[in-house]
């Protein structure tokens, strides 16, 4: 039993690791009332940021070329949903579409049109001494890869940032009623911006987690979905840090599933598990009312 | 540059074979799936899910023609269609019901139901769906019957467009001229106005309005298996059902116009094939210009109307 367990739980944390960056990222654009679609497109960038920068001066360059790949397409949507104020729906889609397209393009025109397979060193998991003994459980959480750390303290911080700080009763006054929030002073285009801005980085580490912690390459497409599912997280997880990390961990366990299925042999299609985590969605969203648990402003240009 | 431009014009356009063989039958899709969108917008649904109703009208579509292979096809057609205009209007249903219900956002619920139905193909096409030799993920090839007639021998072509032009100038029509339409265009414009002043029944129209836009883009997966691929695979659609977006947009959600720039996005996915091919530049390029399309229309779009505002302010000065 531990020899299926403990794979499946390491596969758990290591998929839900990146979806939980983008989710989180979301998460706070969403709280300030914005809802980015352009998150795919985000993803996407950030691998191939990842790929080219960390090339040039390794893995820490790679990181940080994958985040600032995610501030920068991010701010293209921002510049119209801040700026001008158009449909966020409209500008996500076509953030996203801008973002798988333009990193093929690139990708190719950088690497060859047959778009050579080119590998990134991958970064390796690191053993928490002590923690990583604590049977099934201490594999699982603490023999991972550095964002996965990272992510442990980035969770508590942001929840206790939101509840506890000026900053962050200022992002939740502007998604809950924006009119409010400026006569109070704040200026809800900046908070909306910033917290985008935060979106951009966390969806291009994201990016940068999948190719130089997991993949190891880039390929057209990889982001896969994944913007979408991180949407989707924060609706599971109902606009919370806890329930959204919570939420990606179910949709990383989901994928996880997939393998163990498939390694084991059983019978289900293993498509069930794939479109499990979205019909929860569904059925949780209609149970629970989605709309009283969304920020009031979300979507509102 | 030039040669990948010169490339781009001959694939779309270049020859009568880039026109009705090329072009045409990829703004099919486009067209069905594009009036859908623009539709759903006309009445403020935002369908995102136009793909996965595209997906499902597919495999509804290959049910019929699999299970019922001996029908002549005068009827295998019709059936075909049908089918996958119910499945697709089942599935925009869920979300419909869901939005009428429980108050649930179509955005997210269309967006979940897409991934639902991309693990539903990935399923038939292996399991009970899956060609005889079980070797292939993808359905066996249809029976004559079930191929949907070519308008123009020698061509293409297939009936799916003549629905398509048959079902925008009916779109058109219905919003322009009808009552029921009238009813469509204000909801659009502003719910609340039209529940208050017009005393238009809002829910039961924006859900009658789902129900139509599911219904076009589950035609445009059955034209796509009937006319086109002959059979039912994954990655049917390499994203038609966002590309109707921007198809829909640039049209200005005009019926009418949507045959026209359904046309122009047929043109640039052919000619981008074509370009990659002789002039070695990225198909995906495409996505980009789309992209660029779809923000330019958005940018636009805004500016207008911030400069009508503010020419309206202006004149309520003078008075």
């Amino acid at each position: 039993m531990e020899q299926v367990l403990v794979p499946f739980l390491e596969a758990t944390v290591r998929t839900a690791t990146p979806l939980a960056f983008a989710a989180l990222g979301e998460q706070v654009s969403e709280r300030a009332g914005v809802i980015n679609l352009g998150l795919e497109g985000t993803i996407i960038a950030g691998c191939l940021g990842a790929l080219v920068a960390s090339g040039v001066g390794g893995p820490v360059a790679g990181f940080a070329g994958g985040i600032a790949a995610g501030i920068l397409i991010t701010a293209v949507f921002a510049i119209f949903v801040v700026g001008l104020r158009t449909d966020q729906i409209i500008a996500g889609t076509a953030v996203t579409m801008l973002g798988l397209g333009l990193t093929g393009a690139l990708y190719r025109g950088l690497y060859g049109v047959a778009g050579a397979s080119l590998n990134a060193p991958t970064i390796a998991p690191i053993a928490i001494p002590g923690f990583s003994a604590i049977p099934v459980l201490g594999p699982a959480l603490f023999r991972q890869t550095l964002p996965t750390y990272l992510l442990y303290l980035l969770v508590p911080a942001l929840a206790w940032w939101m509840r506890n700080t000026h900053a962050g009763l200022a992002l939740r006054a502007t998604g809950e009623r924006a009119e409010a929030a400026a006569a109070a002073g704040l200026a809800p285009s900046h908070v909306r911006l910033a917290a985008l801005m935060f979106s951009g980085a966390m969806g291009g580490l994201c990016g940068a987690t999948l190719v130089l912690a997991q993949v190891g390459t880039f390929s057209e497409g990889m982001s896969a979905g994944r913007g979408f599912i991180a949407i989707a997280v924060v609706v599971l997880g109902r606009w919370s840090v806890f329930g959204t990390a919570a939420a990606a961990l179910i949709f990383g366990a989901a994928f996880a599933l997939q393998y163990l299925f498939q390694a084991v042999g059983w019978a289900l299609p293993y498509q069930l598990f794939v479109a499990f985590p979205y019909v929860l969605t569904l059925v949780l969203l209609a149970v629970q009312r989605g709309r009283a648990a969304a920020p009031a402003e979300l979507g509102r240009a | 540059m030039t040669d990948a431009l010169l490339a781009l014009w001959d694939g779309a356009f270049g020859s009568s074979y880039a026109v009705w063989s090329a072009t045409l039958v990829r703004a099919t899709p486009l067209l069905l799936v594009g009036l859908a969108v623009a539709l759903a917008f006309r009445a403020g649904v935002l369908n995102i899910g136009a793909e996965g109703q595209l997906i499902v009208g597919a495999i509804a579509a290959t049910v019929m023609a699999l299970a019922f292979d001996g029908l002549p096809r005068v009827l295998m057609v019709p059936a075909m269609a049908i089918a996958g205009a119910l499945a697709g209007a089942s599935w925009a249903g869920i979300a419909a019901w869901l939005r009428r219900r429980f108050g649930v956002l179509e955005v997210i619920s269309t967006i979940m139901l897409n991934f639902v139905a991309l693990a539903l193909v990935s399923w038939v096409v292996r399991g009970p769906l899956q060609e005889p030799s079980r070797i292939y993920p993808q359905s066996p090839t249809f029976g004559e019957a079930a191929r949907w007639p070519f308008l123009i021998s020698g061509q293409r072509l297939h009936l799916g467009f003549a629905l398509g032009i048959v079902l925008a100038i009916a779109s058109w029509f219905w919003l322009a001229r009808t009552a029921s339409g009238l009813r469509v265009r204000l909801v659009g414009a502003s719910a609340r106005a039209a529940e208050s002043a017009g005393g238009v029944d809002v829910a039961r129209t924006t859900f009658v309005v789902f129900l139509a836009s599911g219904a076009l883009a589950g035609l445009g997966g059955a034209a796509e298996v009937g006319g086109v691929t002959w059979a039912l695979y994954e990655g049917l659609s390499p994203g038609y059902g966002y590309t109707a977006i921007a198809v829909a947009l640039l049209a200005r959600l005009d019926p009418r116009c949507v045959v026209a720039s359904a046309i122009l996005f047929g043109a640039l996915d052919a000619g981008a094939a074509a370009m990659q091919r002789d002039a070695g530049v990225p198909a995906v390029i495409v996505q980009v210009f789309v992209a660029a399309v779809v923000l330019a229309v958005l940018a636009g779009t805004q500016l207008q109307s911030a400069a009508r505002a503010r020419t309206a302010t202006v004149r309520a000065e003078e008075l």
